[in-house]
């Protein structure tokens, strides 16, 4: 298990808890009321701090390395029914975004995502979860044949932006992510959109538009990350705690600005931490989105989604 | 000096003691595994050590396919024409004779329906056996009525390609086979029932340019060479070395052209799995 900064009081308690437990397990030493005690320090030290968490806090829980992947939910999700479909039909497979189809109890869904990796080697496989063009492109055949078949898509959003390279230039990052937000503004089925960590700019919008869009409660999204921001805007990365806090970017400032639908809560202490438990809240989640949905037509369902794209903004006169 | 010296002078066995092993009783694969005949069949015609997937055709794959080896052959007896009366080293004619001789086939595709794990499928399958697995008028007509079939009845269509391209001894006729085929596999799109191509060892040329790339999901097996110019012809013309793995499965799928590979014993599954997620049926067991 690794701790961020803010979780070392947490660390701190539990190797105080394990040493006294294991002083009363090699020893006659009656430990109990201690180690009571100590576990109920532990917990409200916990809740003390994942209560009250700052942006930036939320920031790091969202890149925690321990932290679900698109496909760790998917897996969990959808059993041996997942089928995962690749490529772009054009240049290349995008590891950094990965796509299939799969169950949920008897509905098929279309799921698409950034994927990281969990260690150096994978990281460097899935690009970090920063998608080429040929990554959207990939997402984007993906949900035209989910549109053909009528099956609903699910994406999972956790990007630390698309990613800023030459040959992406070269092949249309722009263009690639312009396609995918357009289409998918007029997709003909019901689309759910689930930031899972991070949701940065542009390369998350790209997957990103959809009549309903979750996000969990440790994660971000918006137009930039705060280290970038506070690079261009403080001209320093020192000020990432502001830039969060100004960024307005958790899932509660999202949700008050009326730019996402839904908050899904995580398990104290995060998604990683009880990995189980974040699952089965985000399969009910999309399981119950999907009954919202389900019995509008095709015209209504694109109505309502481009209606709500149409009122986003704040402006005078 | 010799290293056996020959004792007795004139040895000779007559027939009758002579040790013959028949034909076909051991495969041999690229990798010089050897794998006794029988054991290859039970096995789906892949190499048990090395995993190599050796090529079969239309029997073959039906009876991989098709629940109990069942199933209706659609057009049976359309054969091949001679309309530009061609002749190269050999007559069309001869070419066509020598090639049902040998293999006992009409053309080099049959299209059959029959039931995969319980539910209707049509499957137009080539045979690379007749005549390189050519597409002329017979591959491209058996294969559009196959497609009509299917569209009719609504029932899923597959095409598993095993061809070096267009046949030449029908030129033009041949090339228009790729727009006949596409005619009907749009028609098949818009009337949504799902259509799978399964790329095998080799699907290259024409059938590339066509209908083997157009799938709604397309997929290959391990190792199977695909591409529209041959290797040898790409080399010779841009004057450089290929990679080693140029044109496989593999390759085809790092270039976003193949949904997936799949191993020849999870074909039927994972082939009846695409159709019932892709058309929200329950997931057949």
């Amino acid at each position: 298990m690794e701790y961020l900064d803010f979780e070392l009081p947490i660390k701190e308690l539990e190797e105080q808890y394990e040493k006294a437990c294991n002083i009363g397990s090699e020893s006659e030493v009656d430990v109990t009321a201690t180690c009571k005690q100590l576990e109920k320090k532990l917990k409200e030290k916990k809740k003390e701090i994942y209560k009250n968490l700052t942006a930036w806090q939320r920031v790091q829980l969202s890149r925690h390395p321990n932290r679900p992947y698109t496909l760790d939910y998917i897996n969990a999700i959808c059993g041996d029914t997942f089928l995962e479909l690749h490529g772009d039909r054009n240049v290349k497979d995008d590891k950094a975004m990965i796509g299939g189809l799969g169950k949920i109890d008897d509905q098929s869904f279309m799921f698409i995502g950034q994927q990281k990796g969990y260690n150096t080697k994978t990281r460097q496989y899935r690009n970090f979860g920063m998608a080429n063009p040929e990554g959207y492109r990939k997402a984007l055949r993906l949900m035209k044949s989910a549109e053909k078949f009528g099956v609903p898509v699910v994406t999972f959003v956790d990007t630390p932006g698309a990613y800023p390279g030459m040959e992406a230039e070269e092949r249309g990052q722009g263009e690639a992510i312009a396609r995918n937000i357009l289409e998918m503004t007029r997709l003909k089925v019901p689309i759910f959109v689930v930031i899972i960590g991070e949701g940065a700019s542009g390369g998350a919008l790209g997957i990103g538009v959809g009549d309903k869009v979750l996000m969990l409660e440790n994660t971000w999204y918006s137009v930039i990350s705060p280290e970038s921001c506070s690079s261009i805007l403080w001209r320093s990365w020192e000020y990432k705690e502001q830039a969060a806090d100004a960024l307005k970017l958790t899932a509660g400032d999202m949700k008050k600005q009326k730019l996402i639908d839904e908050i899904v809560k995580e398990p104290l202490g995060g998604a990683h931490s009880d990995r189980e438990e974040t699952f089965a809240t985000v399969k009910k989640a999309i399981a119950s989105s999907y009954d919202e949905f389900r019995n509008l037509s095709p015209t209504e369902l694109v109505e309502k989604r481009m209606d709500k794209y149409l009122n986003m903004g704040v402006f005078k006169g | 000096m010799a290293w056996f010296k020959r004792t007795q002078k004139g040895i000779q066995t007559p027939t009758e003691h002579k040790k013959d092993v028949p034909k076909g009783l051991w495969y041999k694969s690229p990798t010089g595994k050897i794998v006794d005949a029988e054991q290859l069949e039970s096995n789906f015609y892949v190499s048990p050590e090395d995993g190599y997937h050796v090529r079969i055709g239309s029997k073959e794959y039906f009876k991989i396919l098709f629940d109990d080896n069942e199933f209706k052959e659609l057009d049976k007896n359309m054969t091949s024409k001679d309309p530009l009366e061609f002749k190269d080293t050999k007559k069309y004619t001869d070419r066509l004779k020598a090639a049902e001789d040998k293999t006992g086939l009409k053309d080099a595709v049959r299209t059959a329906v029959g039931k995969s794990k319980g539910k209707d499928l049509v499957i137009a399958c080539m045979d690379f056996s007749f005549i390189g697995g050519s597409m002329g008028s017979v591959v491209g007509e058996k294969i559009a009525r196959g497609a009509d079939y299917a569209l009719k009845n609504k029932i899923p269509f597959m095409i598993i390609s095993k061809s070096g391209g267009a046949r030449m001894m029908e030129a033009a006729l041949s090339l228009m086979q790729l727009a006949k085929t596409s005619v009907k596999l749009a028609q098949l799109a818009e009337a949504k029932i799902p259509y799978i191509s399964l790329c095998t060892d080799p699907t290259t040329g024409g059938t590339t340019a066509s209908f083997a790339m157009l799938g709604d999901i397309n997929i290959s097996e391990p190792g199977a060479l695909i591409g529209f110019a041959g290797p040898r012809v790409v080399k010779d013309t841009t004057g450089k070395d290929l990679p080693d793995d140029f044109q496989t499965a593999e390759f085809v799928k790092e270039h976003g052209f193949l949904d997936f590979i799949v191993k020849r014993s999870e074909l039927k599954n994972k082939v009846n799995l695409y159709l019932d997620l892709i058309q929200n049926q329950p997931v057949r067991k």
